[in-house]
């Protein structure tokens, strides 16, 4: 089976360096980009099937990020994470967005491989 | 009672100790104002009695004393004219008679007799020649025959014709005077015809005038001898205590004190042509009693006045002073109130802003450890293996704690901010509880909650009912003794409302001060540090938010307070 292709976006090196490593060991290829930018100019020549964008980041924040790698990518799915408030804080301002999946941090490992499994299960449906 | 009349400001203390700290003196201000305005409005009205108290005394001062010359100038006249009818009446003798006609004592009785019944008074007649002596006498006295060369009166009549006696006991102890006339004869040679008058006619005349209050009327001769009967300075022919007024041609009134430091108003006049002097005496306080009467009225008048002056200004002020203290009171309560929300939207912004900044680092110490672990469980091998992973686990762990704290932190601060929404009393109450539950278990203090699950969600302020929610559990625990019992039970009511209990097994509140602990300031814990606003905002926030706050409570047994919350706006269970 071909590996899945995550991309993480995340303005925290070390956090996002860690969960890349990570999500690695687990035989998962990921990239890591620490800005909105970066990750613009990344999807350019490597295909994801996935991205995990944290909400808030500098400049562009994750939500407008979404939008922006939607409209290169229209197959690749999204999960957020956020490290702010509840869940349902989350949901009501995010799902205008369109973003259905979120983790809040810190994010548990397994939860966040369950979620990239549900994401792409649901896609090849 | 005198607590139940004094007015709220009276026992406030001022706790402002700023530059204008007078200015909430309200004590101070009530009591200036009270003086300002009672001087205002009763030294005029002062001023204005003593004036008219002067006016009216002046007036009646010399209304008395024009009333008293007027009598006294009327009654000399009277008796003026009472002797010289009798002189006339003597002289119509003697120019009528001749001294032969005279001599007889026939006659001269028949004479007198006439005289008893037409004039009376008259005692006796006599005829006196140049010589002295008495040639014919009608009377009582065996007194024909007597000469009178040597008489003081004699050489008078002689000298001017005419003697008016000065009043003496006659042999009889009766007064009596003496009139005398001179008749010159055509001849030149003269005779005198004397008689003697008793007084008692004399008297009649005085008795019937009508006196200005208890005067005392009677007549002096010039050396202060008694002549006629005094009612208050002595009898007949005694000496009058007062000196003898100075010789004046017409009526004068003067005032004196007597002995006893009466203050005396005497009237007088010398009628001419006798040594009499009439004397009018009256004690000032009896002319004065109407002017005195007048001023008691004005004294009682003034007295009602200014009771009642008195009593609508304080009434007055105090209402007044009262409005400023409650207006300032709603002032120092809404600063409060104000400072009170802005801090806590401080420390909100801190928290929210603490726990963001806490939370990153706290992922990447996650995530590390969560490598670590990783690392250990795909790569094994590592002699002590799973000690580290039991550390991984317990660091992981602490991250999740930490997180759960921040997530709350998170959520609480952000309710601050006024934001109406629909809630879940259960999540808030759970939420309230979270934050002191650390406190809850170090003093052992049990915490029941019954609320149902299906209690309704419904519209309303997340950020007020977490504030109250937070405020009386807050207020419980410093009720509560270690071990207590705090039970939080919520149900819903007709379909209508959501009724809350937060009841505790604290001591109590004394029932003195149950009407009280919804006021502002109004605070038991203030030597623990307590504001006395704690209540009274929690009062004022479920006021806002539609509901009711009551609180029943048992010295000793425990306090119970009974929230009602509307649900107007009913959300279903999402």
């Amino acid at each position: 089976m071909k590996p899945i292709r995550v991309l993480l976006v995340d303005d925290e090196t070390e956090f996002v360096s860690t969960l890349g490593e990570r999500l690695s060991l687990r035989g998962i290829e990921a990239d890591w980009v620490t800005s909105a930018e970066e990750a613009m100019k990344k999807i350019e020549d490597t295909e994801y099937d996935l991205a995990v964008l944290d909400v808030k980041m500098p400049r562009i924040s994750g939500i407008e990020l979404k939008r922006i790698l939607h409209k290169q990518r229209p197959d690749m799915q999204f999960i957020f994470m956020t490290g702010h408030g509840s869940e349902q804080d989350f949901h009501a301002g995010s799902s205008e967005a369109g973003a259905e999946y979120y983790l809040v941090k810190p994010v548990h490992i397994e939860d966040l491989m369950q979620k990239m499994n549900e994401v792409l299960s649901e896609d090849a449906d | 009672m005198l607590n139940r009349l004094k007015p709220q400001f009276w026992d406030d203390r001022i706790t402002d100790n700023g530059p204008f700290k007078r200015l909430f003196n309200f004590r101070r201000i009530w009591k200036l104002a009270v003086l300002l305005i009672s001087c205002v409005a009763i030294v005029p009205l002062f001023m204005l009695a003593i004036f008219d108290y002067n006016v009216t005394k002046h007036s009646a001062e010399t209304q008395i004393n024009l009333r008293l010359t007027k009598l006294v100038s009327n009654t000399d006249r009277t008796l003026s004219f009472f002797l010289e009818e009798r002189r006339y009446a003597l002289d119509f003798i003697v120019n009528s008679h001749s001294i032969q006609q005279l001599s007889d004592p026939q006659r001269l009785a028949a004479i007198l007799g006439s005289l008893k019944q037409t004039m009376g008074g008259f005692v006796d007649l006599g005829v006196i020649q140049a010589s002295g002596e008495q040639v014919c006498y009608v009377g009582p006295y065996d007194l024909q025959g007597k000469n009178y060369t040597d008489e003081d009166w004699f050489q008078e009549v002689v000298e001017r014709g005419l003697y008016i006696s000065d009043v003496f006991l006659g042999f009889r102890e009766v007064p009596h005077l003496v009139i005398a006339v001179k008749h010159k004869q055509p001849d030149g040679s003269f005779y005198v015809f004397r008689a003697t008058l008793d007084t008692e006619r004399f008297n009649q005349v005085l008795s019937q005038i009508e006196l200005i209050g208890l005067g005392d009327m009677f007549l002096i001769n010039r050396q202060g001898i008694i002549q006629t009967p005094s009612m208050y300075f002595g009898n007949v022919l005694d000496k009058l205590t007062l000196d003898v007024p100075q010789f004046s041609d017409q009526a004068q009134v003067f005032n004196i004190e007597n002995n006893h430091g009466q203050s005396l108003i005497v009237g007088y006049s010398y009628i001419q042509g006798t040594p009499f002097i009439l004397l009018n005496i009256t004690r000032m306080d009896e002319l004065m009693r109407p002017v005195h009467r007048t001023l008691f009225l004005l004294v009682v008048f003034i007295a009602i006045s200014i009771t009642l002056i008195l009593m609508v200004v304080m009434g007055v002020a105090t209402r007044l002073v009262n409005e400023i203290f409650k207006a300032d009171q709603h002032r120092v309560r809404t600063l409060r109130e104000v400072e009170h929300s802005s801090k806590l939207a401080s420390i909100g912004r801190l928290a929210a802003g603490v726990a963001h900044e806490i939370n990153n680092p706290l992922a990447i110490i996650g995530e590390k450890a969560g490598l670590i672990k990783d690392i250990l469980s795909f790569e094994k091998g590592h002699p002590r293996q799973d000690k580290l992973i039991t550390l991984v686990d317990s660091i992981q762990a602490s991250v999740e704690r930490c997180g759960a704290i921040t997530k709350r932190l998170l959520g609480f601060a952000r309710h601050v901010e006024v934001k109406v929404e629909p809630v879940s009393l259960g999540a808030i109450i759970r939420d309230v509880l979270a934050f002191l539950y650390r406190e809850a278990s170090y003093r052992s203090i049990t915490v029941s909650t019954d609320i149902p699950e299906d209690l309704p969600r419904f519209v309303s302020d997340h950020g007020k009912l977490q504030q109250i929610f937070l405020n009386l559990v807050n207020n419980a625990f410093s009720a509560l003794s270690d071990g207590g019992t705090l039970e939080i039970r919520a149900r819903l009511e007709q379909d209508e409302n959501i009724v809350v209990t937060v009841k505790d097994d604290g001591c109590g509140i004394p029932e003195a001060d149950m009407e009280r602990i919804f006021e502002p300031f109004f605070s038991t814990k203030k030597d623990k540090g307590g504001t006395g606003l704690g209540l009274s905002i929690t009062y004022g926030l479920v006021r806002e938010i539609g509901g009711t706050i009551q609180v029943d409570s048992e010295m000793g047994k425990g306090t119970l307070f009974t929230i009602t919350l509307p649900i107007h706006n009913v959300e279903s269970e999402i």
